[in-house]
């Protein structure tokens, strides 16, 4: 079998990116659940406000740790797997990543070994500044990272130069205020906040059980629950579908996330539930909502809502133009001064990775036949089942975690933990779930971009590397099994400083236990 | 002066050099700290001295290394494009090591049995031999020239595996590097401890810069005498568009000492890469902690502008199709991105310098003993 190095290389950055997104929201949320705390502190100072800061920013810490790590490999993979992406949309794509080093991740990581160490260099307020710089910088990084990621879903403020055959810069401004970037900045930080609070919040839960440290638990509780409950409200009302109609592939993902065949007419409604047939291209069993798509995707009742069938027509439209384009550009290629060429390629550019599309299955789109362009339209339709199902379980998870922390914030507010255990229970079982609806939405925002690397620009199967198969799967086995032990390590360290609590994980021990240990093994070095 | 394209691509030459040379300078003594641990420090409290030395900075050091990938990538597609997918399982390893760092420093101290600890302190050895020497291997590769080639759309194709990363040369480059961080390690950690640690720091000092002079002559012949250079045949456009291929390119031997000719104040680089080696040699024996420091500090930079100015206007040789190779003038973003690159980094390159000198002010004073031992929870 003849190993697929782009396929390889989509696992591989996926598990990866999916992986690191493990680590990511905790750190956006519990930096500003750290930084209220603290506030509290400093405002108050009481020292229960302190400690509550320095044993979550012991959990944070552990989990600061893998995120920093696990980042780098996403820098370094849009290098080693997809140089041709690299090549060409670096003069675009690369800005807001070295911006988000120079202003956000320098920031965050230079104080984050103060806020960790320097308790007790610094006067309180100075503390408390850094942690906040800490959360702001974190925050920050995540600003960069989505306006990088909003440009490949929405390709604005640039244009393909055919001299040195990349995509270049014509406004930075139009790239960093690109509003699908805005919209997915608000819903994924609000989703880290969840997430954050969600971890406050089980843990408090899981200590109220046990009816062990209850000062510290219910104080962290209560900051858990309010910062959640916004947080909770946030994400589902400044969700990223406002970015969804900006674009034709926008579009797409859209009408596949709802699994719309057809064309609805003002104002569309929301399919509820149902069985999408991708073959008969038919969903059964709908349960719709009427106004209620129109009134998410449009924000309006009067705008319709394109279907599946209607943009595959479009897009057959769009491989024709870019094969005109396509056409100007080879022969450019050969003869710069060919005006005619010149011009085939600026009134069609828009549409030449349209015509790269026919890459996939041809080595010379030039010779496309009818069918072939019809087979190039047809794969613009990204995976619509598994869409229509991420999307929905995240958008329910959103609704629960509302219901959950308005209650966490009752329960909280009229102190009655020893009544309602079935909701501590239920909190600390329901943990694991942002960090389901975070993979699920992003599962949803990237599979919904396929079959497009940067959406109408360059086909993901002609972005990869020129690496072999053998290559890629080599180092996707290694990624997996490194992984799975920091994994296992990590979750290990999380539950074991978990169940110890604030008292034992902030014991201030004088009685070195490492003199038993240097005695014990004199010869340990490497 | 107009910020043409011809001069906003010297500027971001000179960016990146400068941004590596923060690199090595300020993550390049974690590297080196880690990469000694074995040497300095054998029980587990001499462990956690060298480790909390750097503890609360490697992390905002580093920063350094994602920056100048984040700006090579912005500044120079090409050559990000072209390195990292060539310098594959490479790049790979030195990514297995970087993870290796963060969470080594972080699980290490979580744990007080002996075997988790051993384990952790094989990571963070590897963490920082492995990156020392590997980088030091990819600067090597670039003088010889890298396998690689351009297809008319652009796109890279390479003829080569890992294995051939490994020739003489890059070796020896690899062993200069490690030597150099192990110096520039040691002299830091002089600066931030005491007791034995410290006294076994000095002697990995002295060692360490002793070698680094032996090998950073052997290397300076070997590539004046011994390798083919680069250079450009053809007329040079130094504002014309990003293509590589629109070059001619010879090799000849010698090549790489041409600029050391034709503009004489090029010399000033390796002759400070020997001062800073010989100075750190006898600041060290005169215990003045502070200039040791500085003067490695001063050896890091020599030597990397060194291989800097030997490779320019080059960036990434091509050995298979030396047309192909990678110059500064054909290798960078659009002028609209280098110019909005300048203004992102002349605004937020020192703001980042302030605040970290910050950090260090309040960071200042040595890890001793005493420290680590009433720290056990808090401190790694």
């Amino acid at each position: 079998m003849e190993l697929d190095p782009v396929l390889l290389s989509r696992i591989q950055f996926g598990l990866t990116a999916m992986y690191h997104f493990l680590f990511v929201p905790l750190t956006l949320g519990l930096s500003f659940i750290l930084a209220i705390m603290e506030s509290v502190y400093v405002m108050t100072g009481r020292e229960i406000w302190r400690d509550m800061t320095k044993f979550w920013g012991k959990l944070f810490a552990i989990n600061f740790a893998m995120g920093v790590a696990t980042g780098i490999t996403m820098e370094f993979q849009f290098g080693t797997n997809w140089a041709y992406f690299s090549h060409y949309v670096g003069d675009i794509f690369g800005v807001p990543l070295a911006i988000e080093g120079l202003m956000a991740f320098f920031l965050e990581s230079t104080f984050v070994g103060l806020m960790i160490f320097g308790w007790d260099r610094l006067t309180r307020r100075q503390h408390l500044t850094v942690t906040w710089l800490v959360a702001l910088g974190s925050n920050l990084s995540a600003l960069w990272i989505l306006i990088a990621n909003g440009w490949m879903q929405n390709p604005v403020g640039a244009v393909f130069n055919p001299e040195t055959m990349r995509m270049e810069v014509t406004d930075i401004f139009a790239v960093i205020f690109n509003p699908v970037a805005q919209a997915k900045f608000v819903h994924t930080v609000s989703a880290g906040y969840v997430t954050g609070a969600m971890f406050v919040l089980s843990i408090s839960a899981f200590y109220l059980l046990r009816r062990r440290h209850l000062p510290f638990a219910k104080r962290s509780l209560a900051v858990a629950a309010s910062f959640g409950l916004a947080s909770a409200l946030s994400v589902v009302v400044l969700g990223d579908e406002s970015g969804y109609l900006t674009t034709e592939h926008q579009k797409m993902k859209l009408a596949s996330m709802e699994a719309m065949w057809e064309t609805e007419p003002a104002p569309a409604s929301f399919t509820l539930f149902g069985i999408p047939d991708v073959a008969k291209r038919e969903t059964d069993y709908a349960v719709r909502i009427p106004y209620m798509l129109g009134l998410i995707a449009t924000r309006s009742v009067d705008q319709p809502v394109m279907g599946i069938n209607d943009l595959v027509k479009r897009a057959e439209t769009r491989v024709r133009s870019g094969l005109i384009a396509y056409r100007g550009l080879q022969t450019l290629r050969k003869d710069r001064d060919n005006t005619t060429a010149r011009a085939q390629l600026a009134d069609n550019q828009e549409n030449l990775g349209y015509a790269l599309l026919l890459r996939q299955f041809l080595d010379d789109p030039l010779q496309a036949t009818q069918a072939d362009i019809h087979r190039a339209a047809q794969l613009t339709i990204p995976p619509v089942t598994a869409l229509f199902w991420t999307f929905r379980i995240m958008v329910g998870l959103g609704f629960f975690f509302i219901a959950l922390f308005a209650f966490a914030f009752y329960v909280s507010a009229t102190q009655r933990f020893e009544r309602y255990r079935w909701f501590l229970r239920l909190a600390l079982y329901a943990l694991p779930l942002p960090w389901l609806a975070a993979e699920l939405g992003w599962y949803t925002a990237e599979g919904g971009r396929q079959p497009w690397a940067i959406e109408g620009i360059l086909p993901t199967h002609i972005a990869a590397s020129s690496v072999s198969g053998g290559m890629v799967l080599a180092s996707l086995i290694g990624f997996i099994i490194f992984y799975s032990v920091l994994a296992v390590v990590d979750a290990f360290l999380m539950v074991r400083y978990a169940r110890m609590g604030p008292d034992d994980a902030l014991k201030k021990s004088v009685t070195a236990p490492e003199d038993a240990l240097s005695a014990a093994t004199p010869t340990t070095e490497a | 002066m107009t910020l043409d394209y011809e001069v906003l691509r010297l500027i971001w030459w000179a960016l990146m050099a400068a941004l590596l040379v923060g690199f090595a300078v300020m993550d390049g003594f974690d590297l080196g700290i880690a990469a000694q641990l074995p040497l300095v420090a054998r029980t587990d409290t001499e462990r956690r001295i060298a480790i909390n030395s750097i503890g609360p900075v490697w992390d905002g050091n580093q920063v350094w290394l994602i920056t100048a990938g984040g700006a090579s990538f912005a500044a120079f597609p090409l050559v990000y494009a072209a390195a990292f997918s060539g310098f594959y399982f490479a790049m790979l390893l030195v990514l297995v090591a970087l993870i290796l760092r963060p969470v080594g420093f972080d699980f290490r101290n979580k744990i007080s049995d002996p075997r988790w600890r051993a384990t952790w302190d094989w990571a963070l050895f590897v963490s920082g031999f492995v990156p020392s020497l590997v980088f030091g291997v990819a600067i090597g590769n670039l003088l010889v020239g890298v396998p690689f080639e351009y297809t008319d759309e652009l796109r890279i194709v390479y003829h080569g595996g890992f294995f051939g990363l490994l020739n003489p040369f890059a070796l020896l480059c690899g062993l200069t590097s490690l030597a150099m961080l192990l110096m520039h390690g040691a002299a830091f950690l002089v600066l931030k401890s005491d007791g034995t640690v410290r006294e076994r720091a000095r002697t990995v000092l002295s060692w360490s810069a002793v070698a680094l002079v032996a090998l950073f002559t052997v290397g300076g012949f070997w590539a004046a005498y011994g390798l083919d250079g680069f250079s450009i045949a053809s007329v040079v456009n130094p504002s014309g568009p990003s293509n590589p291929l629109a070059k001619t390119v010879v090799r000849e031997t010698g090549a790489w000492m041409v600029n050391y000719g034709a503009h004489p104040w090029t010399i000033a680089a390796p002759v400070l890469g020997y001062l800073g080696a010989v100075l750190a040699l006898v600041f060290n024996r005169s215990r003045a902690e502070g200039l040791t420091f500085v003067a490695t500090a001063v050896a890091v930079l020599g030597i990397i502008a060194t291989a800097g100015l030997s490779l320019f206007p080059f960036i990434m040789p091509s050995s298979v199709s030396p047309d192909s190779s990678l110059t500064l003038w054909d290798a960078t973003s659009s002028r609209g991105t280098l110019l909005t690159m300048t203004i992102v980094t002349a605004v937020f390159l020192p703001i980042v310098a302030g605040y970290t000198a910050w950090v260090y002010r309040k960071l200042r004073g040595k890890v001793t003993e005493a420290y680590v031992r009433q720290n056990t929870d808090t401190a790694y």
